[in-house]
């Protein structure tokens, strides 16, 4: 066969796709941003600048750097808790590897909306935490838990933890031991040796962790949902309520736009710090 | 050889490590003099690696002691040991430059700028390295890795330089060229050279003494030349150059051979006659005649099975009465090297002073 057609053949249906499911959606809010409500929840195809000019709005405004700092105050906690256990993993002997591996994946099994409910079991004013801390005299009155930033975060850190784990093992297990041995055996301490050794070298996977965090947790909408209890607002849930509830379809385009352009910048800024640390070549 | 004052840098006290059931590294008993070449070898599995790492500190042996100045460095962590090593994956730190990873280990000391500087400078200079040195590994070939590797160890003047299959990544023309330019290195910075290798021939180029390892202990540990003439078994005979064995028994004067007849050597006193044994003798001590030879020399015919040119000698493989196989080398100066081809009928002849009779 030639070579060409072998490669469209393999290369085609992931780009087609990619192109049916996800450039086209993209391209239809990108065009309904600039069109106008129609007064029964249609589209006027009428062209204006309104959704942005809206969508600046201090209220809105509010809105995304709330989810920003949740997003950000998230990612910083997964990496912080995931860090030592995939490094604990990448320690261990090679045969257990997977067994943890496969631990720190078990949480996928049940879905994602039972364990979201699960935390308000356990987050609850009646709840398994609250209880076991009165029962043990530590607290006479309940610790407001839940619905909360301290819940969501909560949530989104239990959820998002695991890819967290993983990416950092990827990059850990990938690094040569010999590496940490060459600074340790050049006189550096353990310490040292993990701030200009591993840490840097090991920052592929941090970064890779941390934008897959922070891009699902500034654009979920059920977590804020379930543990904030609706008196949190974060972005996604705005946009959710335009598409289904105020049946303002171009407003809530204008957000999704805004949202994929701060993710956007995001991922473009993270990949050329990742590429400046890692010294590609010139 | 380079041995004049002996003074011991390292001593290895019965040093023992166990892998689970398997035991890597047997008891073994070595010393390393101050400004010497030593080579540790054997096959892979022999517990060369093991005994290095024990050295450096990566492993802390089970019993036996490591002593570094007749002080005990047995639990010392490795970066509190004047002792550097050089990996085999060379472990350059891919991150930094060439500058960078060669200063490493000179600010992991603390000294301060100015003399740090100057002596990266120095340092990258003498390695010829300074043209590089803005440059990552990743940027590099795979003998300018190597000299960056060696230049970051040797940079901090460690006691002793460990180095594990240092040219094993490199080709086998740069490799010979290494050999010599390790073996100048050494001498210019006056440094102990432990060097592992599994390559007999490298070791012999290279080392003023050599520990030849097997299974974990060591089996004989010389110079190159005691090894090469003067194998004390029959692993370390064949282990080191090539080597025709015969097995036979034991008699007063020599080894006798099935189909062969008495084949003639020197007898150590405390051996038994009608013991197994093996002669021993090496290709290059064989001379070759078409016309039975005479005198007292050992000699057994045979016919050539296979030649195989060398350019600077020829191999002859010989097929004796007896069906084994014996290997001579010819120089090619030798008008007989002209003569021969597959079939010929020959004879083979060496001096019994020249045949080593192992009993282990």
């Amino acid at each position: 066969m030639n070579t060409r057609l072998k490669t469209a053949a393999y290369v085609g249906p992931g780009l087609g796709w990619l192109a049916l499911f996800m450039i086209i959606p993209c391209g239809i809010i990108f065009v309904y941003s600039f069109f106008e409500r129609g007064t029964y929840g249609g589209i006027d195809f009428i062209f204006s600048f309104d959704n942005f000019n809206r969508a600046l709005d201090p209220i809105y405004l509010n809105i995304l750097l709330t989810s920003g700092r949740i997003a950000g105050l998230t990612t910083l906690i997964a990496l912080i808790l995931a860090y030592p256990a995939a490094y604990a993993i990448s320690c261990a002997p090679t045969r257990r590897q997977p067994v943890f591996l496969f631990m720190v994946m078990l949480p996928f099994w049940s879905n994602y909306l039972i364990r979201t409910y699960a935390w308000i079991v356990l987050l609850n004013r009646e709840g398994l935490i609250n209880n076991s801390l009165e029962g043990l005299g530590l607290i006479s009155e309940p610790l407001p838990l839940l619905y909360n930033e301290f819940a969501i975060i909560t949530g989104l850190v239990y959820n998002y933890l695991p890819f967290v784990i993983l990416a950092i093992y990827a990059s850990l297990s990938r690094l040569n031991p010999e590496i940490r041995e060459a600074s340790e055996d050049l006189g550096a301490s353990s310490l040292t040796t993990f701030l200009r050794v591993t840490l840097p070298l090991t920052m592929p996977g941090i970064a890779a962790g941390s934008i897959f965090v922070f891009v699902l947790s500034i654009g979920n909408f059920i977590t804020p949902d379930l543990l904030g209890g609706g008196r949190l607002m974060m972005v996604g849930n705005l946009i959710y309520d335009q598409f289904l509830s105020a049946r303002d379809w171009p407003f809530g385009s204008a957000l999704s736009l805004m949202l994929i352009g701060v993710m956007m910048m995001l991922l473009f800024t993270q990949a050329i710090a990742v590429n400046k640390s890692m010294g590609e070549r010139v | 050889m380079t041995m004049g004052v002996s003074d011991t840098v390292i001593r290895l006290d019965h040093l023992t490590k166990r892998f689970g059931s398997m035991t890597a590294v047997d008891g073994v008993e070595l010393d390393f003099q101050e400004n010497e070449f030593f080579a540790l070898l054997g096959p892979s599995g022999c517990g060369k690696t093991t005994l290095l790492r024990m050295i450096a500190g990566f492993e802390i042996p089970d019993e036996g002691k490591v002593l570094l100045d007749g002080n005990d460095i047995t639990q010392l962590r490795p970066n509190r040991r004047p002792v550097n090593l050089m990996f085999q994956s060379y472990a350059l730190f891919p991150h930094m430059t060439v500058r960078k990873n060669i200063s490493y280990g000179l600010e992991m000391d603390g000294i301060n700028s100015v003399a740090l500087n100057s002596r990266v400078d120095e340092t990258l200079e003498t390695t010829q390295l300074d043209e590089l040195a803005g440059r990552k590994p990743d940027q590099l070939s795979g003998g300018q890795r190597q000299r960056v590797a060696l230049a970051r160890a040797l940079i901090k003047r460690p006691r002793v330089l460990l180095l594990d299959e240092p040219l094993s990544a490199l080709d086998k023309k740069l490799r010979g060229q290494m050999q010599l330019e390790l073996k100048r290195l050494q001498h210019e910075v006056g440094i102990t050279f432990v060097v592992v290798t599994h390559d007999q021939e490298e070791a012999l180029v290279m080392a003023d003494r050599i520990a030849l390892m097997r299974d974990g202990v060591v089996e004989q540990c010389g110079k190159p030349h005691d090894l090469y003439e003067n194998p004390g078994s029959r692993f370390v005979a064949e282990f080191i150059g090539a080597m025709n064995t015969f097995d036979g028994k034991l008699t007063d004067n020599g080894v006798e051979i099935n189909g062969l007849g008495l084949l003639r050597g020197a007898v150590e006193n405390n051996s038994q006659a009608g013991m197994n044994a093996t002669l021993a003798v090496r290709p290059e001590r064989i001379k070759i005649t078409k016309t039975p030879p005479m005198g007292e020399d050992n000699s057994i015919s045979g016919k050539v099975d296979d030649l195989a040119y060398h350019g600077q000698d020829l191999g002859v493989h010989v097929r004796l009465e007896n069906g084994a196989m014996a290997l001579v080398r010819v120089s090619a100066a030798d008008p007989i090297a002209e003569s021969l081809s597959d079939n010929t009928k020959i004879w083979c002849a060496w001096s019994p002073r020249h045949s080593r009779i192992l009993t282990s």
